[in-house]
């Protein structure tokens, strides 16, 4: 189990649930830390490092595919 | 992470909205303000008309109800009727609530029911293919306005508050904080609620509009749809096109099913 205190300064897990998302390039382009890029036609994870959590990709998705721990 | 899986009927997704849609956006809205709020789902009632946003209900796991095009306000008005403890949610878009249901809208809005609209509004028909509706705005095409609409919008908020409606906000699904908060505090109101939701359309509307992108359409949104404080300091000229967000009316007056109820009893007791 995950320790409470700690969890926000662990970095981010970023999940895209390729079979649902359809490729509306919203999540890579108000991500504020370019996070994400487009490949195939899919939202892909690039540098899940620089993460800040904002949720803001998982809250703007309208596929509910991708999500941010 | 929010746990969306909880509330929906999984086996139905991938949704059937397009690409970049904002139906699915506004939808995990409701969602989260839903367990902000605490209400029971077994006590929620979602009822909806016809259009894009009017599929939502066959989404969510509670109860649900998909009607005809126009009706959802008559719907869920007896539904609330029949058993006023329920928390009554209708799902409605522009075209279904202010062309065809614009009737049944003013008039739920009068006897202040304690219904909650959220009407998405994307200022067109999407699933009919890209008709005017009455929230399309001057200049823009659409399929019956090939040169651009020359009729003047319906601002669907004012005619809520100029309907009586006890509760209206606008919210937009690129500030979708504030559409999660707006849409937390029109259910928790005891009264007619109505929160406008300005969502994208890319397929019937973008296209058309030179915003064919669902990120255009997004920014469109965050660069006119303005938070209230920012609102109050714009000029006239600066307001011009763009649309304000936040709580527009806020009153409490007496509700429909509470005057029934008590009209039943004074009739019962002679009182
Ligand atoms: S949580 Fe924020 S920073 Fe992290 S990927 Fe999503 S939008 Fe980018
Ligand atoms: S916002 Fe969602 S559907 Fe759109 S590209 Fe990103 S993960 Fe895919
Ligand atoms: S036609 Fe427009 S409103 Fe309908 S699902 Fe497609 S993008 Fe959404």
């Amino acid at each position: 189990m995950a320790e409470e205190q700690s969890a926000s300064k662990k970095p981010a897990v970023i999940r895209i649930k390729l079979e649902w998302c359809k490729g509306c390039e919203i999540c890579v382009a108000f991500c504020p830390k370019k996070v994400l890029v487009m490949e195939g036609g899919k939202a892909k994870v690039e540098n899940p490092g620089d993460c800040i959590k904002c949720m803001l990709c998982e809250l703007r998705c309208p596929d509910f595919a991708i999500t941010v721990e | 992470m929010f746990n969306y899986l909880e509330y929906i009927r999984e086996k139905n997704f991938p949704h059937i909205w397009c690409a970049g849609c904002g139906d699915g956006i506004v939808l995990k809205a409701i969602l989260r303000a839903i367990e902000k709020s605490g209400i029971s789902l077994d006590e929620t009632v979602m009822v909806s008309g016809i259009g894009c946003s009017s599929r939502t209900p066959g989404y969510v796991d509670m109860n649900t109800l998909h009607t005809t095009h126009g009706r959802a306000i008559p719907f869920a008005t007896g539904v609330k009727h029949g058993n006023p403890k329920l928390n009554v949610i209708v799902i409605t878009g522009d075209g279904d609530a202010t062309a065809i249901g614009g009737n049944h809208l003013i008039h739920a809005a009068r006897r202040n029911i304690d219904i909650t609209v959220l009407l998405y509004n994307n200022y067109i028909y999407g699933m009919t293919g890209g008709q005017c509706s009455p929230t399309t705005p001057t200049g823009s095409r659409a399929a019956t306005a090939p040169f651009g609409n020359i009729e003047p919008p319906f601002n669907t908020s004012g005619l809520a508050i100029a309907a009586g409606a006890s509760f209206v906000a606008r919210a937009d699904v690129y500030n979708v904080a504030n559409c999660e908060k707006m849409i937390a505090m029109a259910l928790a109101k005891k009264g007619f609620s109505l929160v406008e939701i300005l969502t994208p359309c890319p397929t019937a509307f973008g296209r058309r509009n030179k915003m064919a992108s669902p990120v255009k359409l997004m920014e469109w949104l965050r660069d006119n749809a303005v938070p209230a404080a920012k609102w109050k300091k714009m000029t006239e000229e600066e307001r011009r096109g763009r649309m304000e967000t936040g709580v527009l009316m806020d009153v409490d007056k007496p509700e429909y099913t509470a005057e029934y109820e008590k009209l039943v009893t004074s009739l019962r007791t002679g009182k």
